[in-house]
């Protein structure tokens, strides 16, 4: 796999019960591949936090992984509100969900520190009224 | 600890997985928010949560759970089970609250696993 392999999916803003269904595909695909259960848990729980982000903030998105033999990067991107102070939204507890959101099991504040922790690099760019892009890579446990 | 001794001792009903409750488990968390679970948990084979939402189902198979214990005898939908099913991951129901379930697991020697993750 010297080219990539690569998948895109559209992510669903107005549609909860499905929010989280592309990280269960990705994780599929990981393991077709043979990645280490590790690696593809890193990915898909990175992905899978990203995703319910862009649901329950951001009104949907696409993501697009690309797969190569030693990385692995999702990019996750939306139009939604932006984030203003992505410092402050980094920090763990910190959150801005309505309590529709949190009855749900979501909105501890834990999803972008988690997403940091489990990506080897995460980028986050972002405008406000116009939408944000998480670029997260992977290197592949050797 | 076999999955059939949790239903033994949260006296659970079986929603999906029978052919699996022999299995061994060997940690387990209780958790109503799912990025706790998914920031603090890291072998646990079985997750006791309140909530009956897909991103239960979809949250414990993201981290490679075994076992869904669904506490307070919540009933969880049709599709929700039937994704668990799907999943390859028992799900059980009881009446036992939380605090209870997760203590009466405790006492008998299924422990709380990994920590918090630090790379
Ligand atoms: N794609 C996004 N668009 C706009 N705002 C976002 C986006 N992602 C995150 N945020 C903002 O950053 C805050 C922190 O995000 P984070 O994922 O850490 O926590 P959360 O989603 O609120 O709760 P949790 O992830 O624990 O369920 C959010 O509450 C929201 O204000
Ligand atoms: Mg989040």
């Amino acid at each position: 796999m010297s080219e990539a392999i690569s998948f895109r999916f559209l992510i669903d803003g107005d549609d909860f019960t499905s929010a989280g269904n592309a990280s269960v595909q990705v994780k599929k695909m990981l393991r077709q591949l043979n990645f280490d259960a590790e690696t593809i848990r890193r990915v898909s729980v990175a992905m899978y936090e990203g995703e319910i982000n862009m649901v329950i903030h951001a009104n949907g998105g696409s993501a697009d992984v690309n797969v190569w033999n030693d990385r692995i990067e999702v990019v996750l991107a939306d139009s939604g509100p932006g984030i203003p102070d992505i410092d402050l939204a980094m920090q763990e507890g910190y959150s801005t969900a309505k309590d529709n959101i949190r009855s749900l099991g979501f909105g501890a504040g834990m999803g972008l520190p988690n997403m940091k922790r489990y990506s080897d690099d995460m980028k986050i760019t972002t405008e406000l009224g116009r939408g944000t892009t998480v670029t997260m890579s992977f290197f592949v446990n050797s | 600890m076999k999955i059939s001794k949790i239903i033994e001792l949260l006296d659970a009903t079986v929603l999906c997985g029978e052919d699996k409750i022999e299995n061994e488990v060997h940690s387990a968390c209780g958790s109503d928010m799912m990025s706790d679970v998914l920031a603090y948990v890291k072998e646990q084979a079985v997750l006791l949560t309140g909530l009956v939402n897909l991103q239960v189902v979809r949250t414990a198979e993201m981290m490679d759970m075994k076992c869904i214990v669904i506490v307070r005898g919540k009933k969880p939908g049709n599709e929700v089970v039937e994704l668990c099913r799907e999943s390859g991951i028992v799900m059980l129901s009881t009446e036992e609250r939380m605090y209870v379930a997760c203590g009466r697991l405790y006492e008998n020697g299924l422990r709380g696993g990994g920590v918090k993750e630090n790379e």
